[in-house]
């Protein structure tokens, strides 16, 4: 029997980007990005959905309150209220797209919690978008 | 692995009838949803693709190909229509189910044809109570 369970926890941040190649010059980008090559922001929405079994002590695959600090020390402070592209090391070379970011973030939590803890992520860029990304 | 879902969403009417069943057998097993002068839904449709992140785009399939793709295979035939009179219907009953189904087989092959990315799976929101999956969940 599968025993395994997960635990999902909810964040939000706000940040601003754009969408830029860095080969390509302003009009360039325009024209391959189109309006999301203007800066613009969006309300981001992260579930982070860890796996385990739960500890037969505290019941709990993860505690929450640590998994709270967390998710502020690794991704509030590097994204909230930020600009993803001129704030942050990662957007260099790639644009801030939903999958670039979701892949970027689950990196930095993959790293950041215990091995083999952080079963998925999903992001919401808005209401009618979401990138899931897990491991494999 | 990644996956990409945008939610969509088209209305339609319907009629839950089986043409093999006597309107007795209908009202029977479908209940209200068997009126036969229809009613009628906005149908949300969650699409999700996976596929590498092209690094022209940064994207699993550009947003606005996705669009004319679900333009294309669903939002053109099946919104502001009674399902029942369509192809994919004339021997299924249009349940959530079946259109699940049928806008699956659709937007796989336009995936297929037109991205390098296979569509995962398709989620029918029928109502905020009712809905249904097709495809792999995970």
């Amino acid at each position: 029997m599968d025993s395994q369970v997960r635990i999902t926890r909810a964040i939000e941040f706000s940040s601003s980007l754009r969408y830029a190649h860095p080969d390509l010059d302003a009009a360039a980008n325009r024209e391959r990005f189109g309006a999301a090559a203007s800066r613009h922001g969006h309300n981001y929405r992260l579930e982070v959905t860890l796996q385990g079994e739960p500890d037969p002590v505290t019941g709990m695959v993860a505690n929450l309150a640590d998994l709270k600090r967390l998710l502020e020390r690794e991704i509030v402070q590097r994204f909230d209220h930020r600009d993803l592209n001129d704030d942050t090391p990662y957007f260099e070379k790639i644009p801030p797209t939903p999958e670039n970011l979701a892949q970027v973030i689950y990196e930095i939590l993959d790293a950041a919690l215990p091995a083999g803890q952080l079963d998925s992520i999903r992001l919401h860029p808005d209401a009618d978008l979401f990138v899931d990304v897990s491991a494999g | 692995m990644i996956a990409v879902t945008k939610r969509y969403g088209f209305p339609a009417a319907h009629v839950l009838a089986s043409r093999e069943l006597s309107p007795e057998e209908n009202e029977a097993i479908f209940g209200p949803c068997a009126n036969p002068n229809g009613h009628g839904h906005n149908y949300g449709v969650e699409v999700t693709v996976t596929g590498p992140i092209d690094p022209d785009s940064g994207q699993v399939v550009p947003e606005a190909t996705l669009d004319e793709i679900y333009q294309a295979a669903v939002a053109e035939p099946f919104s502001h229509r009674l399902l029942n009179d369509l192809e994919d219907f004339a021997t299924r009953v249009p349940t959530a189910e079946n259109i699940a189904v049928a806008i699956h087989g659709r937007l796989a092959s336009a995936v297929r044809r037109s991205t390098r990315a296979r569509l995962l799976r398709v989620r029918i929101v029928e109502t905020p109570r009712n809905s249904c999956v097709v495809g792999e969940v995970k």
